[in-house]
């Protein structure tokens, strides 16, 4: 049997009474209190999350720059050093390696934080295709990574206003951290990259101001609700990001590998898309399950699925005919031989200003 | 959620299930294990009053956020009444799984078959035994 890793804070989980669980090799907390409140405590507060799991790499070299533009579909040219950007490593078929974000540290130096699950792969596919004048290191052991999220979070901590997909050094309560303004949930946050070693003195600093521990459990529910993608689930190698509504972030206007591949898919238009529904039924749709035609065949596949906490209904994400995947149209979803009737909706399924009018 | 507790006055099923027998009719529920192990009940997939049931099968479903269970009749019979208010509010059955969650009553149709279940303590056993 594969021995679990486990992450610098791994004894805090266990103190707080966490249900831990096997995520991508990893021992991780998927819930304390329980999903509910912890994914209710990031909308209307403050939750921490321990991320250390996922991976960091550092790019650096005169040819850093060079290299990844050629890897990552978005355009690093876009932004500059102190900003990070929301990226794909795709291959040849215009798939997705994984999805990640880059922080362009200098012009020549980068730091790329990536899936967990995908570390040993992206890592591959780097090496595989770097530059001489790129170096490429995974420097995911020496770092801890703490999600701080929800509208709360920068005053809990202390930490100026920064605008989002920016980064800077930052210190609170006497000990220093890179502060990322990123985040998977949705809601105003920041992301904590410190030293291994100085893990477990920043969480207890983040609990002690009112984060509330969270799980992995909550944060699936709130990037669902905010229709944020799951690797793995609703992007991979074989889905495109056109028909995954990424184009976005496909800067079509430069050579990245897989471009071609993508232009073509854009200018035919994608026979599928990732839609977005909710349930009008009461139901909770999950990962595998079915779209049913009229005919009560299968047209399409639900990719993520789950209750949503902050509606209290039935959400999810998945892949049908490019002609269903307008917003208002009904979709039947096979609930274990149930046919339930959903309806697709506009992303994000869960927008921040909804909690004002209620 | 509620303190963990198996009631003295009930019956078990391995598959997590409790029965309260009274004369030829028995109410069916989950245990304080099974609502722990699934989290927040979301959702009660309620079968319909005047349906049977089998002793050792699937009669309903529940679901927390992040998982579903199938519900294990622990006795034959046909369902009298469903628990509407777990429906509405699934998480009653954390709050009160031997009380107010209970799933759905029925009239028994092989009443011998209460012999082979669980008493509490046979059932805490079974639980220490799974570890």
């Amino acid at each position: 049997m594969q021995t679990l890793l486990r992450t610098p804070l791994f004894d805090r989980h266990v103190a707080l009474g966490a249900r831990l669980v096997p995520f991508a090799g990893w021992e991780m907390p998927v819930q304390y209190e329980g999903v509910i409140p912890e994914h209710l405590a990031v909308r209307r507060d403050c939750g921490v999350f321990d991320v250390s799991h996922m991976g960091e790499f550092e790019v650096e070299g005169p040819r850093a720059r060079e290299c990844l533009q050629g890897l990552l579909s978005n355009d690093l040219d876009r932004i500059e050093p102190g900003k990070a950007q929301y990226t794909l490593l795709t291959n040849e078929d215009g798939g997705i390696v994984d999805d990640l974000i880059v922080y362009e540290r200098a012009r020549d130096r980068f730091l790329l934080i990536v899936n967990a699950a995908n570390r040993e792969a992206d890592l591959a596919w780097l090496r595989d295709h770097e530059l001489d004048g790129a170096e490429i290191r995974d420097v995911s052991d020496d770092y801890a990574l703490l999600a701080v999220q929800g509208p709360r979070s920068l005053e809990r901590l202390d930490l100026p206003e920064a605008p989002a997909f920016t980064f800077a050094d930052g210190e609170f309560d006497g000990g220093a951290c890179v502060v990322n303004r990123t985040g998977y949930t949705g809601e105003l946050g920041v992301e904590l990259l410190v030293p291994t070693a100085d893990a477990g003195a920043l969480w207890d600093r983040v609990v002690a101001r009112g984060a509330v521990p969270c799980g992995l459990g909550a944060r699936d529910t709130l990037r669902l609700e905010v229709c944020y993608p799951l690797h793995g689930n609703d992007i991979g190698p074989d889905t495109d990001a056109i028909s995954a509504g990424l184009g976005w972030v496909c800067a079509l206007d430069k050579e990245f590998t897989g471009a071609s591949v993508l232009r073509a898919i854009k200018e035919e238009g994608p026979a599928q898309r990732l839609a977005a529904f909710v349930m009008e039924e009461r139901a909770i749709p999950r990962q595998g399950m079915a779209f049913l035609g009229d005919d009560g065949e299968p047209v399409g596949v639900v990719t993520s699925g789950s209750h949503s906490p902050s509606l209290e209904r039935g959400i999810g994400m998945g892949y049908v005919p490019t002609a269903l995947a307008a917003p208002g149209t009904e979709l039947t979803v096979d609930v274990r031989g149930r046919p339930r009737r959903g309806r697709v909706v506009k992303k994000p399924i869960y927008q921040r200003e909804e909690r004002n009018g209620g | 959620m509620a303190a963990e507790s198996y009631p003295d006055d009930l019956l078990y099923h391995p598959g997590h299930d409790w029965a309260r027998i009274d004369g030829d009719e028995a109410t069916f529920g989950i245990t304080w294990f099974a609502q722990d192990a699934l989290g927040e009940l979301v959702h009660y997939e309620a079968p319909e009053a005047g349906s049977s049931v089998a002793k050792d099968r699937t009669y309903s479903e529940v679901e927390s956020v992040k998982a579903v269970s199938d519900v294990i009749a622990p006795l034959s019979g046909e369902i009298l009444e469903v628990n509407a208010a777990v429906a509405e509010a699934p998480e009653t059955v954390n709050a009160d799984p031997y009380g107010e969650g209970w799933l759905v009553r029925v009239r028994l149709t092989e009443p011998g078959e209460a012999g082979s279940l669980m008493d509490a303590e046979a059932y805490r056993r079974h639980l220490a035994e799974q570890g």
